[in-house]
């Protein structure tokens, strides 16, 4: 009998004809008998001393339950955590779920109403009164350095400051020919989850269960025990059906820790959702850094040396991650180039905002946008095409395993292959000389092409490195695999889905390697009473760890079966072949399938010495090393000089992520991840007012684009496997986003630059290329 | 965010709906929700009562009147912009509203909730505009019909009057050889226009004879484009289509927003009327 391999099949995700159909579990569809609804009234101002609240007014309210301050829960309600202040010096400001004297940010929650219904709960709101002392605002980074600043904390306004350096920088810039100095701006983005966030906590006096729309129920266990005091054994937390998170969802949220409190002080279940509003404030924002680039180079184009100053913006408070994401980037701003000499240095700082953390890529997306443009910028500087210029410094194919001038050991990759693949895909040639036929017509309509050869470091992660930097966890990921007395296999996954597709991805694993088919294998997650270990899923991790914990665990399983089918099949267990879900005696007929030992280990009537009961097993895995797709995308754009209207007319991507298991998953994460990357390069942007408003409330004012805005995608795919882990899987989840921002501001800069035009602040707005482009001329200068 | 509370009617008759409007000053008319709905979830308005005049059967649908397409006001967006009536007898109308956000908003939204909304970034009113329309209003008194040019006063206020309702609009038919355009510039596919242009062009003998012009943006209300109608009377389609359009902008007063400010805006109307002219006189 011969079985299709599933692994690499374009198999359709078992979660969706559930989810297309509406018969989805959103923690809003949720509810519990006598479940209290809590609406919270958030700071107007952006920083301001709470002179006085009070409550009152709400109370006798109708169908009002109860109305708190922070004040009320000033024992109880403990800090808001950061996990993960990597950089020695890093303050963390005590950071009240509830405001109890100051708000830092527009959006802060300072008391709540919990009533028998969200209409009423909001109708109360407007009835407490809180009297505010404004304090200065502090909004922009490099003035929130200065000595004169206001203070967002009286720590002042520096979160840290990290620095590593290697190579001797001084000789690398000393007489370069060629230095390049460009400052970037990374502007701040809204996580945009199509499912907004939603909690549910019910409590029987002794023990909590939480439902909410969360990337982490394992880590938010763990966090909520120990911010909240209530005991680790007793708190329940259930990811159920979550529609998205992007990073805004890996997050220990205000709103979290208050509905366990609220649930806890009521003795009944209370229950959250944000409005779409409520949330762009207050959802944890994303990227918003200041990269200062030096770039020196010999006159042929090669690097000597790179150094990188940012400063990242951390918005008033230091939530679970957010001083760690600019510095995800210490590694990577050197991307796949060679070079004798690296800098990185980032200063994290307070501003009168909401907190920033991981947004898609999170840290790796700004490096890759800060390399990619200097290298454009460098090419330009030469008159080289970009990427001749990228070839001339790249790692070679034959090089591999490379350890770069950061210090990460890169297993593989082809970025020859993959660029070649995209050129030819793109029709690169050829564009370019419509790009110079027009220049030479002054067509009002200018083509730019952009280029993006990214790498990125992925499936975080090793828990060595993450102790090394000072993490509060480990990287390792958790499987269960059990086949049941039929036959069936029902596997436990510690790694927590929000839209991924787990479920398809981890029963096309398990076919292969216990060879059962497809559709006899289920997979549970998402829940700390089902899964108990887990760290969850970011950072393109989840197939690349938790899936191999998966692969671990079936091998487990298949060594507890092949002793067990030696006894059956009274043969020796080396004499025993597995093939199609059998076990064979080599040489003979006689064989016994994987079901019938399941059953046999079911009834455990004759097992053999030392094999328990039940065919089932469990591994954790932890990599020893990152794994690092890396890509060429390439985008041309047609720019409209009257109006400054950028349309992306094709985009290519050859991207390799290594050995693929399911090509329509990973296609699917590239069209979004690269929609997610162009809405950075032209559409979407966060705007504080000069009081510190948030003006991008709504989606008439936060532009996300939609089908309509984007090309068809041009994907392919070259395929170096990681060696990291025996699949030889690299990860998807951020290679688009990652991706996408350079190529199209690339794109955008190179149509400008006959112009004297060499960088446009993102979102490349119709208005702000319109403005660069004024009191300028097409040269008509020929490349 | 979550509307405050409200009292909610739904009258079977056009003179049960004046009525419970004319009862009740803060009382609001109900049409497709697209525009009011969001007011109230982020609690911009604080009406006593919504008077649905969903179930009025007699404001929904399009008809040939001879010399004027009658256009009631519950028809929707979808609806306007396949009726093959409209696209016969008002085509910059279907033009128009076939730009208007998108699939699902315009199975909801109405053509008399653009109007009666006021809102100078809807697509409907400069369309309406440029075609000089005739409003129709119905209160408890009976009908009035109001000009175009005079119903759109300021942001969001038209010059109905309390215990009034739209009806529906009569959009005269423009004789043999006009060409209809609407130019929306936006930024993504549903966003609203940061400037849109309508444009109704009258070509004869290679030249423009008659344009009608109306901004979508340029100010508190939509705003005719006199100026350039007048230059452009003559004008030979060209070069100089560009030349007499140098004047959109004139005697507009565009917001400042975060998709553009001013002087972009009033940059813009010139560009894209010329682009809207051409297009409507199916020059290339
Ligand atoms: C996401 C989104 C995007 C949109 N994009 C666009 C766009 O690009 N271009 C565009 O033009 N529009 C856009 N709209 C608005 C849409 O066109 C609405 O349909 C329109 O503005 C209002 O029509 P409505 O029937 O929904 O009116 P409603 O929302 O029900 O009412 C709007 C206002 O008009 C009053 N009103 C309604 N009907 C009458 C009547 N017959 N008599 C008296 N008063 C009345 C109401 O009292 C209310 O004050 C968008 C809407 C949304 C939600």
């Amino acid at each position: 009998m011969t079985v299709d391999q599933e692994v690499g099949r374009p198999r359709r995700r078992k979660e969706d004809a559930r989810l297309l159909t509406g018969r989805t579990q959103w923690t809003d569809n949720l509810s519990r008998p006598g479940t209290l609804h809590v609406m919270f009234l958030r700071s107007p101002m952006a920083h301001a001393r709470i002179a006085r609240i009070d409550v009152s007014g709400a109370r006798g309210l109708p169908g009002v339950v109860a109305a708190f301050s922070g004040q009320d829960f000033r024992e109880e309600q403990g800090s808001l955590p950061c996990a993960w202040p990597r950089s020695g010096d890093t303050v963390i400001p005590e950071h009240p779920p509830m405001a109890v004297s100051e708000v830092r940010y527009v959006g802060e929650a300072v008391a709540c109403v919990v009533a028998t219904d969200r209409y009423r709960a909001a109708d109360a709101l407007e009835a407490i009164e809180v009297d505010y002392e404004q304090l200065p605002a502090v909004l922009d980074m490099n003035e929130a350095l200065s000595e004169s600043a206001a203070k967002v904390h009286e720590t002042g306004n520096r979160a840290f400051t990290y620095r590593t350096t290697s190579g001797d920088l001084e000789a690398a810039f000393r007489d370069a020919p060629v230095v390049i100095d460009r400052t970037f701006v990374q502007q701040r983005l809204i996580p945009s989850a199509m499912e907004p966030r939603a909690v549910l906590c019910e409590t029987d006096g002794d023990t909590f269960t939480m439902w909410t729309s969360t990337q982490i129920p394992h880590i938010l266990r763990t966090m909520l025990a120990l911010v909240t005091g209530v005991a680790e054994h007793k708190l329940r937390v259930v990811a159920p059906d979550v529609g998205g998170g992007f990073g805004s969802k890996l997050q220990v949220t205000a709103e979290e820790v208050l509905c366990l409190l609220l649930a806890r002080r009521l003795g009944r279940p209370v229950k959250w959702t944000e409005s779409r509003s409520e949330g762009n404030l207050t959802v944890h924002h994303g990227r918003d850094q200041i990269q200062h680039l030096r770039l020196a180079a010999d006159s042929d184009g090669r690097i000597r040396g790179l150094q990188v100053e940012l400063l990242a913006d951390m918005g008033a408070y230091l939530v679970l991650l957010t001083p760690a994401v600019p510095l995800l980037g210490a590694q990577m701003f050197n991307a796949i180039y060679k070079m004798d000499a690296y800098e990185f240095a980032c200063t994290g700082v307070f501003t009168t905002k909401m907190p920033t953390d991981a947004y898609r890529g999170a840290g790796r997306p700004e490096a890759t946008f800060g390399i990619e443009r200097m290298m454009d910028e460098l090419a330009a500087e030469l008159g080289l095409d970009p990427l001749e210029v990228r070839r001339r410094n790249w790692i070679r194919h034959d090089e591999f395993p490379f350890t770069t001038i950061s210090g990460l050991t890169y297993d593989s990759g082809n970025y020859e292959a993959a660029t070649d693949r995209a050129m030819a895909l793109f029709g690169y040639d050829k564009l370019r000389a419509e790009q110079n036929d027009r220049r030479d017509r002054g067509d009002p309509v200018q083509l730019g092409i952009g280029v993006s050869t990214y790498t990125e470091m992925c499936g975080l992660g090793p828990s060595r490195w993450f102790g090394s930097e000072n993490a509060g966890a480990g990287g390792w990921e958790h499987g269960s695999v059990r086949v049941l007395p039929t036959g069936k296999v029902e596997v436990v996954t510690g790694s927590s889905p929000h839209g991924q597709g787990h479920v398809t991805a981890w029963s096309q694993i398990v076919a292969d390697a216990l060879g059962v088919p497809f559709e006899d294998v289920t997979v549970l997650h998402g829940d700390t009473a089902i899964s108990p270990k887990g760290l969850d899923t970011y950072g393109s991790r989840s197939l690349t760890i938790g899936g191999i914990a998966v692969l671990k665990a079936c091998d487990k399983v298949k060594d507890k079966a092949r002793r067990l089918a030696a006894h059956v099949l009274e043969c020796s267990p080396d004499d025993l072949e597995f093939e199609a879900g059998a076990f064979k005696v080599r040489g003979t007929e006689s064989q016994t399938t994987i079901q019938e030992l399941a059953l046999a280990a079911f009834a455990a009537h004759d097992l053999p010495d030392g094999v328990e009961a039940r065919l089932d097993s469990d591994a954790t895995f932890d990599p020893d090393n990152f794994s690092f797709p890396h890509g060429t995308h390439l985008c041309a754009v047609e720019v409209d000089t009257e109006t400054g209207m950028v349309k992306i007319r094709s985009y290519v991507a050859v991207d390799d992520v290594g050995k693929v298991v399911n090509p329509l998953i990973v296609d699917g994460q590239l069209h979004g991840g690269i929609a997610q990357g162009v809405a950075q390069a032209l559409f979407e942007e966060a705007v504080y007012d000069a009081d510190g408003n948030l003006l991008t409330t709504t989606m008439a004012d936060y532009l996300l684009p939609s089908a309509a805005d984007l090309p068809d995608f041009a994907l392919d795919r070259t395929e170096s496997p990681a060696t990291s882990n025996p699949l030889g899987v690299k990860g998807v989840g951020e290679a688009g986003t990652i991706a996408a921002t350079p190529a199209v501001v690339n794109a955008i800069v190179d149509a400008l630059r006959p112009y004297g035009i060499n960088d446009v602040r993102m979102p490349c707005t119709p208005e702000r290329v319109w403005r660069a482009l004024q009191d300028r001329t097409l040269e008509g200068a020929r490349r | 965010m979550i509307p405050a509370q409200f009292d909610y009617v739904r009258p079977a008759s056009l003179a049960e709906a004046c009525q419970e409007l004319g009862s009740d000053e803060d009382a609001k008319v109900l049409a497709g929700g697209q525009s009011l709905l969001p007011f109230l979830r982020l609690r911009l308005a604080y009406p006593s009562k919504l008077v649905d005049i969903g179930r009025l059967a007699d404001l929904r649908g399009v008809h040939d009147r001879g010399d004027h397409v009658h256009i009631g006001a519950m028809t929707t967006h979808d609806e306007v912009m396949r009726s093959p009536v409209v696209r016969e007898g008002c085509p910059l109308l279907a033009l128009t509203a076939a730009q208007v956000a998108d699939p699902a908003i315009r199975h909801r939204g109405t053509f008399g909730g653009s109007l009666a909304h006021a809102d100078p970034a809807g697509d409907l009113p400069a369309a309406v505009l440029a075609l000089d329309g005739v409003f129709v209003a119905a209160s408890a008194s009976g009908e009035r019909e109001i000009p175009a040019a005079e119903f759109f006063v300021d942001y969001l206020e038209s010059s109905l009057r309390q215990g009034e309702i739209l009806a529906g609009v009569r959009i005269p038919k423009l004789g043999a050889g006009w060409g209809f355009h609407y130019e929306k510039f936006h930024r993504t596919a549903q966003a609203w226009a940061i400037v849109g242009v309508a444009a109704a062009v009258r070509r004869s003998n290679g030249s423009i004879a008659e344009a009608r012009i109306a901004l979508t943006n340029m100010g508190p209300t939509p705003v005719r484009a006199r100026a350039v109608e007048t230059a452009l009377q003559g004008v030979e389609l060209g070069d100089q289509v560009r030349q007499a359009c140098v004047e959109a902008a004139a005697d507009t007063s565009p917001p400042a927003d975060l998709h553009a400010q001013p002087d972009y805006r009033r940059h813009l109307a010139k560009v894209l009327t010329d682009r809207a002219v051409r297009a409507a006189a199916g020059a290339p």
